[in-house]
């Protein structure tokens, strides 16, 4: 069980994040929506450990991680794919066990990082340089690293950003699989609104660094939350299956809930 | 999942290329240092020079002996390690800085070894006992200093590489204004001793300097190799080293105490070497890559065969004489460095 109580986080005089609160059972899919400059990667990087913040991040009853227990229990997933490195895509894969690689690789581990490239279709890709593949397929290198870290919470900031829409759905398919399986939670920052309703368990909506809803997609995404979120009127229909239908009709005049306030 | 045949062979072939590219430069690095053993301005018969090495007891003219071990050995050894722990320095600097236009010279190491010597000499001071090691140690005392400078600005202000890189600068600059002042203070006579100091010259290496750039450069690859992973890692950005677990402040502090012991340990005793240091870690990467378990010792290999190099060339330029090897290694290493330029590889820069 993941808690997160009462999270504050600080750029310099600027409240990005202000008293935050959720609860994430196992196995559960979390999409993080809300506009930019609102918060979300702060969030992600906050409950991984990786920026100072106050208030407190529980896993499983226990509340201060060490850097490196912390760093085996999150998987955080930069937003940024634009880095690139004449490193493998296989020892890209294989970093996500830092800590248990010495001066060789042990052949299970090797094994188990080729068979998450395949995972994500990439078994042909091992021995590409990182700085040859395309943006998508970089993406996809660091989801397998995430999954190869086989951690308790998968943080994703934007995981589909750089896919095509059929990548996108098999991404996302995958990480709602894998939550279900190991009883990991996941919790994915998103803008695309329809993808997360149909593939997330649950949205946590945030607007200038607050949570302004929480719960099941079909509950939670309607009409009026999406133009105070986002200053757009639109029509949304929620079909069978988890399919939701969002047409955008118009932009609101006045500011937005995430911009004023969004970090420099 | 079933891995299929050609995926599994990935990381065996991986590896396999980069020890090769090991076993090259290695033998190469061999053949190279007998070659430097072999070549002099005392024009030795190559027979003498290798029975001198070989079977020493059976040597019959000592002037022999003394030449190949007291003066060519420890210059030859010498080149060996002063190229090891510049390329080795260089490797680890241009990981830390994210800059592949950082070397060890970048954060001014080796101005504060030169600004050191050129005091000394100045103002001619001795050490008791041991006065011939004097400028060694002001020139290691001095890259210390400049070392503590850019560890303590980063450290109160943030350990960035772009903070680091800033201060180094400044470092830099600061003694190379030190060091001219000292030189527009300093009489004809001890300007040229100066001068020919900050050329490095292999001339200036004996079995002692060898030992002790040696243990150095030894003590610190022993370390780095232990943090081989995490600095392959930082490749990828802090961002995603940190979210690996990586402690990137902690390594960026660690790594620069060590690049600077190395360099300190490397200009000490032979003065400044230009180009070694920025230029052996993109050859080395361009051969095995960025694993830093391979690229550190490739990138030491590589800086101890272009110095060995340039100590060879340093001795045929003029025939009779050597010329300093800074001056050969600046000359050799610019055209080299945009010939790289001209043929980079995407990535690689």
């Amino acid at each position: 069980m993941l808690n997160v109580d009462g999270l504050y986080v600080d750029y310099g005089s600027v409240n990005v994040l202000k008293d935050l609160s959720f609860s994430a059972k196992p196995g559960s899919f979390i999409a993080l929506l809300g506009p930019n400059g609102t918060g979300k990667s702060t969030l992600l990087k906050a409950v991984a450990g990786l920026i100072p913040a106050r208030g407190s991040v529980c896993l499983g009853g226990i509340r201060k991680l060490a850097r490196q227990q912390s760093a085996d229990a999150f998987a955080y997933m930069p937003q940024d794919t634009g880095a690139t490195s004449s490193l493998t895509v296989l020892e890209v894969v294989l970093l996500g066990r830092l800590r248990s690689l010495g001066l060789q690789v042990p052949g299970s581990l090797r094994e188990e990082a080729e068979e998450g490239l395949s995972r994500f279709g990439l078994q042909s890709l091992g021995a590409r340089t990182l700085d040859a593949v395309s943006g998508g397929q970089r993406q996809l290198v660091y989801l397998a690293q995430s999954f190869f870290r086989n951690p308790e919470v998968l943080l994703l900031d934007e995981p589909t950003a750089a896919l095509d829409l059929r990548h996108q759905l098999i991404v996302l398919d995958r990480v709602a699989a894998h939550c279900r399986e190991n009883g990991t939670i996941a919790i994915a920052a998103m803008h695309d609104l329809a993808l997360a309703s149909r593939c997330a368990d649950r949205l946590i909506c945030l607007s200038a660094g607050e949570i302004v809803a929480d719960g099941p997609p079909a509950d939670t995404l309607t009409g009026p939350l999406i133009k105070d979120m986002y200053g757009i009127e639109a029509d949304v229909v929620h079909g069978t299956g988890g399919i939701t239908h969002i047409t955008p009709l118009r932009a609101v005049e006045g500011a937005i809930g995430g911009l004023s306030s969004s970090p420099q | 999942m079933s891995v299929n045949i050609e995926s599994s062979a990935v990381y065996t072939n991986l590896i396999a290329r980069r020890l090769w590219w090991l076993l090259v430069v290695a033998s190469l690095l061999v053949t190279m240092t007998i070659i430097d053993i072999l070549v002099g301005p005392a024009f030795l018969n190559v027979f003498d020079v290798l029975g001198a090495l070989l079977t020493p007891e059976q040597t019959s003219d000592p002037t022999v002996y003394v030449i190949v071990h007291s003066i060519r050995m420890p210059m030859t050894l010498m080149a060996m390690v002063v190229g090891a722990s510049l390329g080795i320095a260089g490797a680890q600097m241009q990981t830390i800085l994210g800059n592949p236009l950082a070397s060890p010279y970048t954060l001014g190491f080796s101005a504060a070894a030169g600004f050191g010597a050129a005091v000394t000499i100045l103002f001619g001071l001795q050490l008791p006992f041991i006065p011939e090691f004097t400028v060694p140690i002001a020139a290691f005392i001095s890259a210390g200093l400049a070392c503590g400078l850019v560890y303590g600005f980063a450290h109160l202000r943030g350990v960035t590489a772009e903070i680091m890189i800033l201060a180094g600068i400044a470092t830099l600059f600061l003694f190379q204004s030190l060091q001219s002042l000292v030189q527009y203070l300093a009489s004809p006579e001890v300007l040229q001793e100066i001068v020919f100091w900050l050329f490095g010259s292999m001339l200036k290496a004996t079995w002692f300097s060898v030992a002790v750039s040696g243990s150095i450069l030894v003590f610190s690859f022993l370390l780095l190799v232990n943090d081989s992973w995490k600095l392959t890692a930082l490749r990828l950005g802090d961002e995603r080293a940190r979210s690996l677990g990586v402690n990137v402040h902690r390594l960026r502090l660690k790594i620069f105490v060590i690049v600077s012991l190395l360099t300190a340990g490397a200009v000490a005793f032979i003065g400044t070497i230009g180009f070694v240091g920025l230029v052996a870690p993109h050859i080395a990467r361009m051969l095995v890559g960025e694993d830093h378990r391979v690229l550190t010792p490739v990138s030491g290999i590589v800086g101890a065969i272009m110095m060995v190099g340039a100590s060879i060339a340093s001795k045929l330029i003029s025939p009779g004489m050597v010329v300093p090897i800074g001056i050969v290694t600046a000359v050799v290493g610019v055209p080299f460095l945009f010939a790289l330029i001209l043929s980079r590889k995407k990535g690689h820069w």
